[in-house]
């Protein structure tokens, strides 16, 4: 099986460059300036070729809560949204915590799945923050990290532990920060908007500390460690200074911290919602700059897709999440690159390479010898987001509405196109 | 003319509005000195209230205020509607319209329901308190109060000392006395006041006496148990002894000051009894221009339903 692209830009680790990609048997066998080839052929005149969108950081909510979403509209949702890969969190029902949820995840990737799913494994058993999992049967089951996202593990002598252990096994722990204790209930950032709405609010100290703690460990240890979704100025500050002194530290953030400001509260609406808390204009500023600075090496989405019923209550009632996965890459190019702040090679960096190198997934990179997996996309497409149009089964975005540039034309996984007219 | 079908706080309530509900007010203050307390103004429009936390004086200041302004009634008791069966906010309000209610007044433990409510229903919402978020009524009784015995709002110094955090009162207040004026001075531990609530206007003074002095009002707010076993404060007692007001203090206050509480009240934590049994107190005062402030409220968003819907 071969396919051809043929007059795209290639977008590369370094800059962008026009060629055609040759594609036979799931990898990229050639990428030459002009290559003819008897075989099906897409035309990628005026478009972009981008290596295959990674997000390692998505909530699929499938075993136990397939209401909201499941692997099969997840994945739908994945390649629409230019992702060829995404990475699944353990805070299903039952909790992936051991290797049998781990393979059933993996077989009904095989059974329904567009795009490639890797899941990621619980640090304790049924996320409760005492007993470690079996992280080295879930290992062996195909897990590629262990997370306590959605639950903070409380405990650091645990988190030490789970760190060491899961070294051992190649594994890194992408750590959750949140200081339950302080966060006491918050629903929103805690500042002028939590008091103007009366909405429970959340100190940034509640992030920060479990950044700041986790850090240590990872210093302390010489291990790596990876943390999720920063929101706050003063955990990039943290994160930045603990680079610049040689700690092994990765981060990621989501584009609502890089949008977004808490004003959006004021509405009331629940789709605001999400954890942690989108916070102030200075926090968005200095997310942007840690972008910018290579502070946070990844952009994700933290996809939370819910039901209708579980945002359309009273504010503290509402699940916290949002549905992000269709909307990540045309955000973050109109936000980040046509604004300037980034290059398309530098968002393609935290989008794809980056995230396959923290976790040592293939793809990342279009390079001969490398994995098909690629986004084909129209750069200079204009349209409104439209929740109404999403496949996946979660339509709560903050986003309705906003006008954003980058159209997903073809998404390509190891060879074949899984998404595309 | 009021602007919009429901009453859900005042930081969305203009001055000129604010202005409007006082002046009603003062004529339903004025109607329940009368003998006869029943007018047909609401008569055919009906009523409910819809309260998911506990409530006397409010509950019942809403009711008498539509039995008196002829409206039929309906309330909800929380503990035997649909509510506990887990019926949704939103499905509760699309039956009750559909039961052709004119009014809701809503009483909720989260802030934002009323509003989520007010979106979903024909009928208008008149908010009754939702969590930390507002109280707008009562800031308009605690408004009327004063100008009725001051004559005006604007350049009044108004202290407001308690549980300002968790207090929906003490901002509905804070955005209501601003629009029309007056100062607010706010003095509690620093556990009980919400982070950047000075940028909305509020003084935050450094000592009970720095708060009173010149004060044309001292307003109690009710510190709750609960507080104290969230570690918000170590003791009651403690807390009396350094923010509670005491009769002592008043004495920096304008001569003709009033102590003011929104109730229910902790005789001797917020306020010592002599204060509130005292000739300054218009506690009890507060809750007649109460009824009077929901009463007017009522006549004006009938008039808007007329004019508009």
């Amino acid at each position: 099986m071969k396919l051809l692209i043929k007059n795209g830009t290639l977008v590369l680790k370094n800059g962008e460059k026009k060629a055609d990609v040759l594609i036979e048997n799931g990898k990229i066998v050639k990428i030459a300036d002009c290559i003819n080839e008897d075989c099906r052929t897409l035309d990628a005149s005026g478009k972009h070729v981008l290596p295959g969108l990674i997000d390692m950081h998505v909530h699929l909510r499938e075993p136990g809560y397939e209401g909201k979403e499941d692997i099969e509209s997840g994945s739908k949702a994945s390649v629409a949204g230019g992702f060829t890969q995404v990475c699944c969190m353990p805070n299903t029902n039952p909790v992936c915590d051991n290797a049998v949820v781990v393979t059933y995840i993996k077989h009904r990737q095989g059974e329904v799945a567009l795009c490639k799913i890797n899941p990621i494994g619980a640090i304790t058993r049924g996320q409760e923050g005492k007993a470690m999992a079996e992280i080295g049967k879930m290992k062996a089951a195909g897990a590629v990290a262990i997370s306590d996202d959605g639950k903070s593990v409380a405990d650091s002598n645990i988190m030490r532990l789970a760190m060491e252990y899961a070294h051992g096994f190649g594994l890194k722990c992408l750590c959750h920060c949140e200081d339950i204790n302080l966060v006491d209930g918050g629903v929103v950032n805690e500042g002028y908007n939590s008091t103007l709405t009366g909405l429970k609010g959340s100190l940034r100290a509640a992030e920060d500390i479990m950044i700041a703690r986790d850090i240590a460990l990872s210093e302390s240890l010489d291990i790596p460690v990876h943390i999720c979704h920063v929101s706050t100025y003063s955990g990039v500050e943290i994160i930045r200074s603990a680079k610049k002194r040689g700690v092994k530290v990765t981060a990621e953030t989501c584009p609502h911290y890089f949008i977004l400001n808490d004003d959006i509260i004021t509405s009331f609406d629940t789709n605001t919602k999400v954890n942690p808390p989108v916070r102030e204009e200075k926090d968005r500023k200095a997310i942007i700059e840690g972008l910018k600075d290579g502070t946070l090496d990844c952009i994700v989405t933290d996809h939370a897709p819910h039901s209708a019923k579980d945002k359309q209550v009273e504010y503290n009632f509402a699940a916290f999440g949002m549905s992000g996965i269709e909307t990540s890459f045309p955000l973050s190019y109109t936000k980040l690159v046509k604004t300037g702040i980034l290059s398309l090679s530098e968002l393609m960096n935290k989008m794809s390479a980056n995230p396959a190198k923290i976790l040592g997934l293939e793809g990342g990179e279009l390079k001969k010898g490398e994995v098909a997996d690629i986004t084909i996309v129209s750069l200079g497409e204009k349209y409104k987001i439209d929740s109404k149009n999403f496949l996946s089964k979660g339509k709560n975005t903050p986003f309705n509405g906003f006008e954003v540039y980058g159209k997903v034309n073809y998404t390509i996984v190891d060879g074949d196109i899984k998404y595309g007219e | 003319m009021l602007t919009k079908k429901d009453l859900l706080g005042l930081y969305d309530t203009s001055a000129e509005e604010i202005t409007e509900i006082l002046d009603a007010a003062d004529e339903m203050r004025a109607f329940l000195d009368g003998k006869n307390k029943k007018s047909d103004l609401l008569s055919g429009k009906s009523l409910l209230t819809l309260f998911y936390e506990n409530s006397t004086r409010t509950r019942t200041s809403f009711e008498l205020a539509g039995k008196y302004l002829g409206a039929s009634e309906v309330n909800i008791s929380v503990a035997a509607s649909s509510v506990q069966k887990g019926e949704t906010l939103i499905d509760t309000g699309e039956t009750l319209d559909s039961m052709k209610i004119d009014f809701i007044a809503i009483r909720h433990s989260m802030a934002g329901a009323p509003k989520l409510l007010a979106e979903h229903v024909k009928a208008s919402v008149l908010n009754g308190g939702d969590g930390m978020n507002e109280h707008p009524t009562q800031a308009l009784l605690d408004m009327l109060t004063l100008r009725r015995k001051f004559g005006k709002l604007k350049g009044l110094k108004v202290a407001i000392l308690g549980d300002i955090k968790h207090s929906r009162v003490a901002k509905s207040n804070l955005f209501g006395l601003k629009k029309l004026g007056a100062e607010v001075w706010m003095y509690a531990p620093e556990t009980l006041i919400p982070k950047a609530i000075d940028k909305f206007g509020a003084k935050i003074a450094c000592s009970r006496e720095e708060a009173i002095e010149g004060a044309d009002a001292v307003m109690g707010l009710r510190i709750q148990l609960e507080r104290q076993h969230g570690g918000l404060f170590p003791s009651l007692s403690e807390y009396s002894k350094f923010y509670g007001v005491k009769d002592e203090l008043l004495k920096y206050a304008k001569k003709d000051a009033v102590i003011l509480h929104p109730g229910p009240v902790n005789r001797g934590v917020e306020l010592t009894p002599s204060l509130i049994d005292g000739k300054s107190s218009e506690i009890l005062e507060q809750v007649t221009c109460g009824l009077a402030v929901r009463m007017a409220i009522l006549k004006l968003l009938a008039e808007y339903r007329e004019n508009n819907l």
